[in-house]
């Protein structure tokens, strides 16, 4: 079964902005799946579609096999969702909020009640339950987003930047919480544009750049492609660089080059090589963004 | 299933109303104090001067008007303001990724608003028993102009708050256009006492219907035929109904 199943996707916004280009994506019941790209890649358009607040262009999109124009109230009751920027009624009271969610979603109001206690309580917001969201912390706030995605029991969630401005502590609460969840059956789909993340959480991830869909696969062999990392070396001088030219170094600067070497432990041969050739090393580093580098593998494959 | 969409329907009900409800000194108060200011004005102080109307006080003649006023002003603002805000603060979003189908977010803002305007519109008659003894010709005629005329302003409402961008759209549309067909509506004369010019341009003006009308169903007269007035109303609000439809389902001002 699909949760998610997206075909042939665009998006133009009024501005002639091409947004999304035909893109197809199946997500499977049951995963834990990250939608990976930088800003501006098409993310939050994508999701936007996904859950009503975006009209697609062209395409076809079913959740759980529900058409989401045909068969619209039963694929939205599928999905929850958390925005990437906080949509409350900022006079509107914690629990309130929840409640009033519920019963967009049908749910009778003494069931909401109930559902609201306990998804405020899963996300330790109880005791906060009457305050207005003006005066809660961000990650309260974030934190109250999450709770009100799950009020009416969805069986896929999906997180626009969840991590994005909180803080670490809750970040990890935040993964143990949908690690849980994920476990006991709802399908998770995350965006995010920290490659780290993706490599703790996510099993399977696909790489969004320019609106299209450039890899889609298991995490871990996403992570295979970046075996090979950068590293800039600034040297003393380069007189021995013709020595160890079969780890083709690219030259940078008068004593700056960079090569790339396997993750697992060619870094520390070549650093033997290099004193070797009588080379001094003065800095060593990694090279930039990793998401960078795996847009680049990716498409020098 | 329409339990559900009846569920969704009460929640949006019920949130509008407990919303009013709590801001009574801005939603509720300032249009009884208003009219009760024209009931002084107007009915006690110029009024002792004009003398009847049609065969009623002048006071006694722009009751039905003034509560009229307040039901078509309140109506209007509830909607427009409580819509464009939750687009502002973009908890409207709340409800476009939940199941609710776009006709019950109209009719819950609609009725929601209504509401506030019949509300409004109960607390100016009462006020208004202060000054002058109240006739009910009919009251059936009366429920059915206050509730349509309620529903109508408040379809107007969301509209202007489905396309309001900043806060300015949402004072246009009641400040130039709605406060001048109100006065121009026949709420403090006969358009029998206008010049023919001025006569023929009112009937223009569907506002005057609605007060017409209205008042019809206190003294039994009126300066227009009230089925016309009753057809006119039916019309606008069958209209702009199916309007405020299409644009919600175009995702007009919502939807990018
Ligand atoms: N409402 C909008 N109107 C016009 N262009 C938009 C709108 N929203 C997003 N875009 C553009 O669409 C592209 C994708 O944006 P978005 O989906 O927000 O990316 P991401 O979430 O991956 O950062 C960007 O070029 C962005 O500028
Ligand atoms: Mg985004």
């Amino acid at each position: 079964m699909h949760a998610i199943q997206v075909e042939d996707l665009t998006k133009v916004y009024a501005n002639d902005t091409l947004a999304l280009e035909k893109v197809n994506l199946t997500i499977n019941a049951g995963d834990f799946f990250a939608l990976l790209g930088a800003n501006g890649a098409g993310k939050t358009t994508m999701i936007g579609i996904i859950t009503g607040i975006v009209m697609k262009t062209k395409g076809k999109v079913h959740i759980f096999q529900y058409d989401i124009d045909r068969n619209f109230a039963e694929a939205r009751k599928m999905i929850g969702v958390v925005p990437q920027e906080f949509n409350f009624n900022i006079f509107e009271k914690a629990q309130d909020i929840l409640i009033t969610q519920a019963g967009y979603f049908g749910i009778d109001r003494s069931e909401a009640i109930k559902r609201s206690e306990v998804v405020l309580k899963q996300l330790g917001l109880w005791e906060k339950r009457n305050e207005v969201s003006r005066n809660l912390s961000g990650g309260m706030k974030r934190r109250l987003m999450i709770s009100r995605a799950l009020v009416h029991n969805p069986k896929l969630l999906i997180l626009d930047e969840p991590t994005a401005g909180v803080d670490v502590e809750l970040r990890h609460g935040m993964w143990d919480y949908l690690r849980k969840l994920n476990e006991q059956g709802v399908t998770i789909l995350l965006t995010t544009h920290y490659l780290e993340e993706v490599e703790q959480m996510c099993r399977y991830a696909a790489i969004i750049k320019n609106g299209q869909i450039i890899k889609h696969d298991k995490v871990s062999s996403l992570v295979q492609l970046l075996e090979m990392e950068a590293y800039e070396f600034t040297v003393k001088d380069m007189h021995g660089l013709d020595k160890i030219k079969k780890y083709h170094p690219s030259v940078r600067d008068a004593n700056v080059f960079e090569v790339e070497l396997h993750r697992n432990n060619e870094l520390n041969d070549f650093i033997c090589q290099v004193h070797k050739v009588g080379m001094e090393i003065i800095d060593i580093r990694p090279k930039g963004y990793r998401l960078e580098k795996l847009f680049l593998n990716i498409m020098r494959e | 299933m329409l339990s559900e969409q009846i569920i969704a329907f009460k929640t949006i009900v019920r949130r509008e109303v407990v919303r009013f409800m709590r801001i009574w000194t801005q939603t509720l108060l300032p249009p009884v104090i208003t009219q009760s200011l024209y009931f002084i004005i107007f009915g006690k102080f110029i009024g002792s001067r004009i003398g009847e109307v049609q065969g009623v006080s002048y006071m006694a003649f722009i009751v039905p008007g003034l509560v009229m006023m307040s039901v078509i002003s309140s109506s209007y603002s509830n909607v427009v303001s409580s819509f464009f805000s939750s687009k502002f603060q973009r908890s409207v979003e709340e409800l476009l990724v939940s199941s609710t189908s776009n006709w019950v977010i109209m009719a819950g803002y609609v009725i929601g608003g209504a509401l506030r305007g019949i509300c409004v519109g109960t607390l100016v008659f009462f006020v208004s028993i202060l000054f002058t003894r109240p006739v009910i010709y009919h009251f059936g005629i009366i429920a059915f102009f206050m509730m349509l005329s309620a529903l109508l302003f408040a379809l107007a409402g969301l509209i202007n708050g489905i396309y309001a961008q900043k806060f300015d759209d949402i004072s246009f549309v009641p400040n130039f256009i709605l406060t001048p067909l109100m006065y121009l509506g026949g709420v403090f004369y006969s358009i029998e006492n206008l010049p023919v010019f001025w006569q023929n341009l009112s009937q223009y003006n569907p506002i005057l219907y609605m007060v017409n009308g209205f008042r019809y169903g206190f003294y039994g007269f009126s300066d227009v035929d009230i089925r016309t007035s009753a057809l006119i109303l039916v019309f606008f609000v069958l209209s702009l109904g199916a309007f405020c439809l299409y644009l919600l389902k175009k995702g007009t001002g919502l939807k990018t």
